[in-house]
């Protein structure tokens, strides 16, 4: 569906970057450090309040428009994309789960005024990465709460303007039983633990901190954990991180065909060596971001189906947005690996405008971020519960 | 009554942290402890005592949040 504002915003975006986003991606990785020029430019032009709706300041996109963004931001630095990505996620949690709260609203309101930074604190000390399971647990004191959590990642914490923490709902509550509070960087003290050098994703910043937060009771989502994982945190992290994994698939596609483009134009008449290949590479990422798309669809037309907070938690949607996550975390790999093969020497050389190094190392990032094995776990149980239409047939005799 | 024999199975297979006796029919299986591997469990053997399938609409969250919620479930699976 053509949506011609939609397609300004992305042109516009195209131009950012260009002109500063992928000029300082290569610095970003090197030193990994956050991408201060980036976040500059997209706050300037109000790109963190696009999922937010219009009354409340923001542009009101749809899911898959973010995703679009964020395959654009990740074809020219997949750090800036992944933090983008990981803000929306955020702000799809405060979009379907706190606007009903004047408190939270307010908080809407000022990240569209403000063009806040959003970041997370999920996993935790002791609970091995689940992330529906925690140990910590806020505490109300009247109007107040108390929290205190040991997160061995929050990315781009210094950087972040609110973080939103999961924690047990209350200190009787069984680790299960979870909730989210906004915390506000005026609310929060954060020590770092240890360092951040990585094989890619280095301007993500993913320390970890200790965290120590006390603010406004009003700042606990009103919506228990378990749906705001089901109806937004599980499908949106997975398509957003699919999306923007899909950026970096495609511009390693770019640079494979600008490579062997200009391999043509040197030998007219004749195919250059390696074109096959580029076509072999272009139907990998063609049937990648076929899944993203299928996945985009279902999870819009379940949105629609029910736009109150219940009828979500459905475990063939679950099992699909599982299947994205793994599905694309491994063909990412893949598709930049065979570009890497057409680009050949001047993929692998790290001065060349046909440099896949950085792609490559992303790209492992994939599969490693909530691990796939987790997943696949997770999906096994599934598999075991689900009939999805299909029984097997009955032996001849 | 099958709420009963439901809360006997979830007694066996859901592996609760506290007494399953003293839950109320609305009562938050989750909130008592019951995750995705148990509730995989828990299915399968009301499959087998209430001999029914749980069909792929049936297969969500909210069908295993309380031994109600269960009841009606299986109500709707015997009719």
């Amino acid at each position: 569906m053509s949506d011609p504002s939609f397609d300004d915003l992305i042109t516009r975006l195209g131009a950012l970057c260009r002109e500063v986003i992928a000029p300082h991606s290569d610095a970003v990785d090197r030193d990994a450090r956050f991408p201060t020029e980036a976040f500059a430019a997209l706050r300037e032009a109000r790109f963190l309040s696009v999922l937010l709706p219009e009354d409340v300041g923001g542009m009101g996109l749809r899911f898959d428009q973010v995703g679009r963004i964020c395959e654009v931001l990740a074809g020219a630095c997949a750090s800036t994309a992944m933090i983008y990505a990981m803000h929306q996620i955020q702000v799809a949690c405060l979009l379907h789960h706190g606007l009903q709260a004047p408190a939270l609203r307010a908080e809407a309101e000022r990240l569209c005024r403000e063009q806040l930074l959003m970041a997370s604190a999920t996993t935790e000390l002791g609970v091995g990465g689940d992330v529906r399971r925690s140990k910590c647990a806020v505490e109300r004191d009247g109007d107040r709460y108390t929290l205190h959590k040991v997160a061995p990642v929050i990315s781009y914490g210094e950087a972040a303007d609110i973080i939103l923490v999961t924690c047990r709902a209350n200190p009787d509550a069984q680790e299960s039983d979870q909730a989210i509070v906004l915390v506000r960087r005026q609310d929060v003290t954060l020590k770092p633990i240890g360092e951040w050098d990585t094989l890619g994703f280095r301007g993500t910043c993913s320390l970890g901190y200790d965290l120590q937060a006390s603010g406004p009771a009003a700042f606990v989502l009103p919506t228990p954990y378990a749906d705001i994982h089901a109806r937004t945190m599980h499908p949106v992290a997975h398509l957003m991180w699919s999306a923007l994994w899909t950026g970096i698939a495609g511009d390693s596609v770019a640079r494979a065909r600008a490579f062997i483009r200009a391999a043509a134009r040197r030998t007219p008449g004749q195919l250059p060596p390696g074109a096959t290949r580029l076509a072999e590479v272009d139907a990998a990422f063609f049937s990648m971001k076929s899944g993203v798309q299928q996945v985009f669809a279902e999870y819009q037309a379940l949105l629609e189906a029910h736009p109150g907070q219940a009828g979500f938690g459905d475990f063939g949607f679950s099992l699909r947005v599982n299947h994205l996550k793994v599905q694309a975390s491994q063909q990412v790999v893949d598709v930049v690996g065979r570009a890497l093969l057409v680009a050949g020497i001047s993929g692998y050389r790290n001065d060349s405008q046909y440099s896949l190094g950085r792609h490559l190392r992303d790209a492992y990032g994939a599969a490693i971020m909530v691990n796939n094995d987790r997943i696949l776990d997770q999906s096994a149980l599934i598999e075991v519960a689900l009939r999805d239409g299909w029984k097997p047939m009955p032996r001849g005799t | 009554m099958p709420i009963d024999d439901i809360r006997d199975i979830v007694a066996r297979h859901a592996r609760l942290a506290g007494d399953v006796a003293a839950l109320q029919p609305e009562s938050d299986l989750y909130a008592a402890g019951l995750t995705s591997l148990t509730t995989v469990h828990v299915m399968l053997a009301l499959e087998d005592h209430f001999d029914v399938e749980f069909p792929e609409e049936l297969l969500r969250r909210q069908t295993f949040e309380s031994l109600q919620a269960i009841a009606d479930a299986i109500e709707s699976l015997r009719t």
